[in-house]
């Protein structure tokens, strides 16, 4: 079946409602018939990952559509930007950088974006209901809307989602439609202990896996016994994203699409069964793992984007103890959210450390770590994936607490019991 | 001499260039160094190799969305493949292609391979992409004197 278009698409398509509407609807027209869509449908909200300055192309798009007067006709929140706009100054951004990142930060703001800047929209009141048809860009956001909230979103590229977010239009295709959103592939855990499960380190290990099994499949994962905190789905989300493209599985018993194996793949087989192990678990950890011995110059924290209660979880670690002069200290997270903490008095503890926060971008969108730091130790699974091609460090993947002790100690320090070997 | 291949193109236009293939998927974003067009992703196969003007063939891009961003800092940069091979209607990829358009008119085509197509292509093939789709696939040798013939 060929695309069928409404009146209102006809309309934006012939430049009734503008001239970035217009451009904006052709690139959906364009894409529809690419994913072989039969219609359109509305969104009902969008989260933008294009405002991210990437280089000259992504600002000249951002400026032409602004130029041509585009506005968003939905609630739209924007994904991390390419500069924090107060703190770049303290590290290596280029002024040029920062210069062309904040044009582009504006150029969206100026089409009606909410300067949400992160990437937890879902935990900066963006969060969407379940059901709600909206068009996310960010690989956690999109996991994370569809597999823990039940909300319907395709994968968004940069420059498609504001697409989306101009016209309120969408193809009909992929996870927009319940009869794709069933689970393909089974992973059972099976000898994984109920304390590991517990852990805060076990979900971006399990999540770095099941990207890794899962390719474009949607996994289903079956044996869970803990209940994840948000958190630890949000870690999971972003792990399984970053080594798969995964935009949506399902927990059997805890995700709200699968509240039984049976519902989880809507009554069908899996195409494909596969038993999870402590020792592929292991593997997968170590795998996060770049670097050899124990030298360390920088720690970084927040990606996602650090939530309040991790900035709860990391002040008592903090507490009367001073980061090695040697080593970097860092938290990434969104200005909403630091206000909260500062708040809360929990930003305090971390500048005593001698950490810094980073805001509304992280290190991987914005070139601001010095040349000096080689070695890098995080507790997140994307950070761990994404810097040795991004930013040619070496990383090292550990717990929270090892990470603050290490940074203490100057060196690499990680407590393998949990793990085991 | 060669053979033909088919593929459904999700952009259409006519390209050719030497193939650069793998059967791992590639994240644009952290796998590809847009100023240089070299593959930069260490745990993939293709790392250190340059893709700027050769038909990469991969079976769909991982990771973030913001491979649609590389792609068209690339196109504008000159340092983009000639062209992309696919085994599925992959977004990510056809978008940058339908963006260049608008916004430079320098589309690059886009196709989607059967699997067995896809897996009968080589590194080093040369590939002439024409409108419809079709690919005229030459398989060259490299003989012992390390010249390079086409069969």
């Amino acid at each position: 079946m060929p695309l069928t278009l409404t009146d209102h698409d006809r309309a934006l398509l012939s430049g009734e409602h503008g001239p970035a509407a217009r451009m904006a609807m052709s690139i959906i027209v364009r894409m529809a018939e690419v994913f072989g869509a039969e219609r359109l449908l509305n969104i009902q909200g969008a989260h933008i990952d294009s405002a991210l300055y990437m280089g000259d192309a992504t600002l000249e798009f951002a400026e032409r559509l602004a130029s041509l007067g585009a506005r968003v006709v939905v609630p739209t929140s924007l994904n991390v930007s390419g500069v924090d706009e107060r703190g770049w100054r303290e590290w290596a951004v280029p002024p040029d950088w920062a210069e062309k990142a904040r044009r582009q930060m504006a150029a969206y703001q100026g089409m009606g974006c909410a300067p949400t800047w992160t990437c937890t929209p879902y935990q900066t009141g963006f969060k969407p209901r379940p059901g709600q048809q909206i068009a996310w860009g960010e690989s956690n956001a999109i996991a994370f809307a569809n597999s823990v909230i039940g909300a319907r979103t395709e994968r968004y590229p940069d420059l498609l989602d504001i697409c989306a977010a101009i016209t309120g239009r969408v193809p009909a295709v992929g996870l927009h439609l319940k009869e794709n959103r069933a689970a393909t592939l089974l992973l059972r855990l099976v000898d994984v202990p109920h304390e590991l499960q517990a852990d805060d380190s076990f979900y971006p290990v399990l999540g770095h896996l099941m990207g890794k099994l899962a390719g474009e499949g949607k996994p289903a994962v079956l044996g869970l016994q803990a209940a994840p905190g948000e958190d630890q789905l949000k870690t999971l989300c972003a792990a399984a994203a970053s080594s798969g493209s995964v935009g949506l599985f399902h927990l059997v018993g805890i995700t709200p699409e699968a509240p039984t194996l049976q519902a989880a793949f809507q009554g069908r087989e899996p195409e494909q069964t596969i038993d999870v192990t402590l020792d592929m678990l292991r593997a997968a950890r170590r795998e996060l793992t770049s670097a050899a011995g124990q030298a360390l110059d920088m720690v970084a924290l927040g990606c996602p984007h650090f939530s309040l209660a991790e900035f709860r979880r990391l002040a008592p670690l903090l507490q009367g103890r001073r980061r090695h002069p040697q080593v970097r200290f860092l938290v990434t997270t969104n200005r909403a959210m630091a206000a909260r903490a500062e708040q809360a008095g929990l930003l305090e503890p971390l500048r005593r450390f001698g950490g810094q926060v980073t805001l509304d971008t992280c290190i991987l969108t914005t070139p601001m770590l010095p040349p000096e730091v080689k070695v890098l130790m995080t507790h997140s699974a994307k950070y761990a994936y994404y810097a040795p091609g991004l930013l040619s460090t070496q990383v090292v993947f550990g717990e929270l607490e090892d990470c603050v002790r290490s940074a203490v100690e100057g060196r690499v320090m990680r407590d393998e019991s949990l793990w085991g070997t | 001499m060669g053979n033909v291949i088919r593929g459904r193109p999700l952009v259409a236009g006519e390209a050719q260039g030497q193939a650069l293939v793998s059967s791992e998927p590639l994240s644009f974003w952290g796998g590809y160094d847009q100023r240089t067009g070299e593959i930069i992703d260490r745990r993939h196969p293709l790392s250190g190799e340059r893709a700027a003007g050769k038909v990469l063939a991969v079976p769909f891009t991982r990771g973030s969305s913001t491979t649609t961003a590389v792609l068209l800092e690339a196109v504008r940069l000159g340092t983009a493949p000639a062209a992309i091979l696919t085994t599925g209607p992959d977004s990510f990829l056809a978008l940058a292609s339908i963006v260049a358009d608008e916004l430079y008119g320098t589309p690059f085509p886009v196709i989607a391979l059967q699997p067995e197509a896809f897996a009968a292509l080589h590194s080093g093939d040369w590939l002439q992409l024409r409108e419809d789709g079709t690919i005229q696939v030459e398989r060259v040798r490299q003989t012992t004197k390390g010249e390079v013939s086409r069969e």
